[in-house]
């Protein structure tokens, strides 16, 4: 009984560190190029981030950010990849909560999907 | 300083943070923040967004490591996340409100406080106590492979450990910090996990909690890409480097040292909190 609980745990466990590290590779890929781009095009431009100033809205939503990284700005294409960053742990509790209902443990199906409603709060409510 | 100066000049020091965090094992976030509002001049709010952003890709791309001591418990993290996800979105809401000096006041504190922990030896609580009924409840009570064959451990205090989680993840949303100490501390002492078990499970819930206000400082704007891409890099290829050197190093020493680099940039920061310079 306890064997193939463990098992299962364990054998979730591979397929959600996986996931995370695919996720950061991509993130972190587009962080590269988006950077490339933004110093190719801003690399002179002096630097100033001691006024904080905030960001412009397009760079704030995701709507406005993929938009802007498939026109090839440099800075949406950065923000894009932080967007998958910040994907990646939702994307893991997510899956813990299919997870967890394939082992059939409904309280923990009740817990993560408590945790994916917060995170999805704070990233869909930067949709508005 | 133009931008591809300050790229490079901030990706090295990120890099160093990350490194030093994962060496330590107290993340790179807890320095990286002073290092740009004391070093690079960078206004704290700016700051905290790009750290968590770098704190979600340390926790994330460490997660395969930590998987080959497979000691992290899945359930006591994500029970503990209610407590931390909630706190993080409060902290986030809390750091619009409060003024910059305040912000840097608590982090100086925070600092002095990871500091002093980081000097001190970590100890495996006595293992024969009787479970909290609520943690079993709650399929929390586990065990971790020790030389000895498996260890099985219980787990207490759950209603403290949970407050003490709501804490760790609201200065996370307000200091864009993984938190990692306090996390440890909260399983670690209150809980009575065995450390080893406690640091694994404890980078498992950084990512989420710190996804949690992520978004709110995305929305807010406080997240800049040109800050953040030499932030989020340098800080993940540090920690992926420090984490390879670890296996070979005495860290002991090396805790000590940093501690006392910690303690004194939270001198620091309450210094510039209190005279109005953050």
């Amino acid at each position: 009984m306890f064997r193939t609980f463990d098992w299962t745990d364990q054998k979730i466990e591979v397929i959600i560190a996986n996931l995370l590290r695919a996720g950061v590779l991509l993130a972190a890929l587009l962080v590269i190029v988006g950077g490339l781009i933004f110093l190719m095009r801003h690399g002179l431009s002096p630097a100033s981030y001691h006024v904080f100033a905030g960001e412009p809205f397009e760079l704030r939503n995701w709507k406005g950010i993929v938009r802007s990284a498939f026109t090839l700005r440099g800075q949406g294409i950065i923000q894009l990849g932080l967007l998958v960053l910040i994907a990646t742990p939702v994307a893991r509790v997510a899956f813990s909560v299919f997870a967890f209902a394939i082992e059939r443990d409904w309280l923990y199906v009740g817990i993560a999907a408590f945790v994916l409603g917060v995170l999805l709060f704070s990233l869909l409510g930067s949709a508005v | 300083m133009n931008n591809l100066e300050f790229t490079i000049l901030v990706g090295l020091g990120s890099f160093m943070a990350g490194f030093l965090g994962a060496l330590t094992g107290l993340g790179g976030g807890v320095v990286l923040v002073p290092l740009l509002t004391l070093v690079f001049k960078v206004d704290i709010r700016y700051a905290v967004g790009a750290s968590l952003v770098s704190v979600i890709a340390t926790s994330s791309g460490a997660a395969v490591a930590y998987l080959k001591d497979g000691f992290s418990n899945i359930r006591i993290g994500m029970f503990l996340e209610i407590a931390t996800t909630v706190g993080a979105l409060f902290g986030a809401y809390l750091a619009a409100k409060v003024s910059t000096s305040a912000i840097g006041a608590v982090f100086g504190l925070v600092l002095l406080y990871s500091g002093y922990l980081s000097s001190r030896t970590p100890v495996d609580p006595p293992p024969d106590q009787k479970p909290d009924p609520l943690a079993t409840r709650l399929g929390m009570n586990g065990e971790y492979p020790s030389l000895a064959g498996p260890k099985s451990y219980n787990v207490h205090r759950v209603p403290l450990g949970f407050g003490l989680m709501f804490g760790a993840g609201g200065l996370s949303g307000l200091l864009g910090i993984g938190s990692g100490a306090v996390k440890v501390l909260a399983m670690e002492h209150a809980m009575g996990i065995p450390f080893k078990g406690s640091t694994t499970t404890s980078n498992f819930m950084v990512g989420v909690t710190a996804a949690a206000s992520a978004g709110v400082y995305l929305s807010r704007g406080y997240v800049d890409p040109g800050l953040a891409m030499p932030v989020m890099l340098g800080v993940l290829a540090g920690s992926l480097a420090g984490a390879r050197v670890l296996a070979r190093t005495k860290t002991r020493q090396l805790r000590w040292v940093f501690g006392a680099v910690i303690a004194a940039l939270g001198i620091e920061m309450l210094y510039g909190a209190f005279t109005g310079k953050l």
